[in-house]
C-alpha cells in the first residue's frame, strides 16, 4: 500500500493497494461475530465484549445475533448432538467468507463430559479456524483467537469481485 | 420431625396400613413402599385427606443386578401449611417389573406430573398409562435407546450420532 499525494495528481493524494490487501485489510478489522454461547463460556465471552476486555479495539463489537449478517461463529459452550444439528444450520446461513472459533474445553472436544449426549469436539460436523482451550478460557485468550483470526485473514487469497 | 408431622405421618400409618408395603424413616424422611395398583387411590387420598397437593418432584431409579424387581418410582410429595410445623414431605416409592415397566400417569392428580413423567419416560421407558401427550422430553424424537438405565453405555454416542445424521437430513431443527 502506498499513499500519493502528487500536486499534478489532484494534491489530495489517494491510495495504491492490491485488491487482495484492501479486501482481507477490511475484512479483519470489521469482524461481525455470532455468538453461539450455550454454557458457561458464553459468560467470559460476554466480558470479552464488553467495556473491561472491549473487543471493539479489534473492530469486532457488531455482535450479530441473526447468522446472515455475520461472518465470525464464535461457539462457546458445551454442544450436544441435539443442539449439533441447529449450530450446522446456523452456520449454514451465514453468508461466505466465515470463520468459526471453537472456545472453550467442550467445544474443542468435549471437555469433562464424555457421555452419550455431547459432542467430542465441534470439528465433527464445523470447519473450526482457531481453538481456545480453558475451561472457560480467560477473556485475553479469546482476544487472542480473534487476533489469530486475523491474521489467517490476512493470508488468504483474492477475492472474486 | 417435629410432633405436628409426626403425628401425621402417624395418622396415615393408621388410615392405609392395609395398602403400605413397607414404611421406614431415615433422618427424618418418612418413606412408604405401595402397591403398583393402589397408587392412584392412595395418592388421591392423600391430596383430598391430608392436602399434599404438590408433587414435588418424580423420578425413577434402575435397580438392575441390584435388586428384582428391576424399578422403582420415587414420588416426593409436599403438604403446606399455615404453620411451619404443619409443613410435611413425603416419599412414596412403587416397584415396577420387567424391562418395559408400565405404571398409571397421576397427571390426573397434579398437572405438573405432566414433563416430570415425560423425562422419568425419557430416560428410563417407563409407560404412563393415562398420560395426556408422552413423548421424549430430553432426547431427539427418533432416539431409540433409554439412556439412564443401567444397561446403557454412558458413552454409546452411536444413537445420538444417528439422530443428527437424521436431522441434518431432514432439516428437522
Amino acid at each position: 500500500m502506498g499513499i500519493n499525494t502528487d500536486p499534478s495528481l489532484g494534491g489530495q493524494g489517494f491510495l495504491t493497494t492490491k485488491v487482495r490487501e484492501i479486501a482481507n485489510w477490511g475484512r479483519k478489522n470489521s469482524l461481525w461475530p455470532m455468538p453461539f454461547g450455550t454454557a458457561c463460556c458464553a459468560i467470559e465471552m460476554m466480558g470479552v465484549f464488553c467495556s473491561r476486555y472491549d473487543l471493539a479495539r479489534f473492530g469486532a463489537e457488531v455482535n450479530r445475533f441473526s447468522p446472515r449478517q455475520a461472518d465470525l461463529m464464535i461457539v462457546s459452550g458445551t454442544i450436544t448432538y441435539k443442539m449439533a444439528s441447529v449450530c450446522r444450520r446456523i452456520y449454514d446461513q451465514m453468508p461466505e467468507p466465515k470463520w468459526v472459533i471453537a472456545m472453550g474445553s467442550c467445544t474443542c472436544g468435549g471437555g469433562p463430559f464424555d457421555s452419550y449426549a455431547v459432542v467430542q469436539g465441534i470439528d465433527e460436523f464445523l470447519p473450526v479456524d482457531v481453538y481456545v482451550g480453558g475451561c472457560p478460557p480467560r477473556p485475553e485468550a479469546l482476544i487472542d483467537a480473534v487476533m489469530k483470526i486475523q491474521m489467517k485473514i490476512d493470508n488468504e487469497e483474492a477475492p472474486l469481485l | 420431625m417435629n410432633q405436628q408431622e409426626q403425628e401425621i405421618i402417624d395418622s396415615i400409618k393408621d388410615t392405609l396400613s392395609d395398602n403400605i408395603k413397607n414404611i421406614y424413616e431415615f433422618r427424618g424422611e418418612t418413606s412408604l413402599t405401595i402397591e403398583k395398583e393402589k397408587l392412584l387411590e392412595i395418592c388421591k387420598r392423600l391430596i383430598d385427606e391430608y392436602r399434599f397437593i404438590y408433587l414435588a418432584d418424580l423420578t425413577a431409579v434402575d435397580y438392575l443386578e441390584v435388586k428384582i424387581p428391576r424399578f422403582e418410582m420415587v414420588y416426593y410429595l409436599h403438604r403446606f401449611d399455615k404453620d411451619y410445623e404443619g409443613n410435611t414431605r413425603i416419599r412414596i416409592k412403587v416397584e415396577l417389573s420387567g424391562d418395559e415397566p408400565e405404571i398409571d400417569s397421576v397427571t390426573s392428580l397434579w398437572k405438573g406430573a405432566d414433563w416430570l413423567e415425560r423425562e422419568v419416560y425419557d430416560m428410563f421407558g417407563i409407560n404412563f398409562k393415562g398420560h395426556p401427550d408422552l413423548r421424549r422430553i430430553l432426547m431427539p424424537e427418533d432416539y431409540e435407546e433409554f439412556p439412564l438405565r443401567k444397561d446403557f453405555d454412558v458413552r454409546n454416542r452411536e444413537p445420538s450420532k444417528k439422530s443428527f445424521q437424521n436431522d441434518l437430513i431432514s432439516g428437522n431443527n
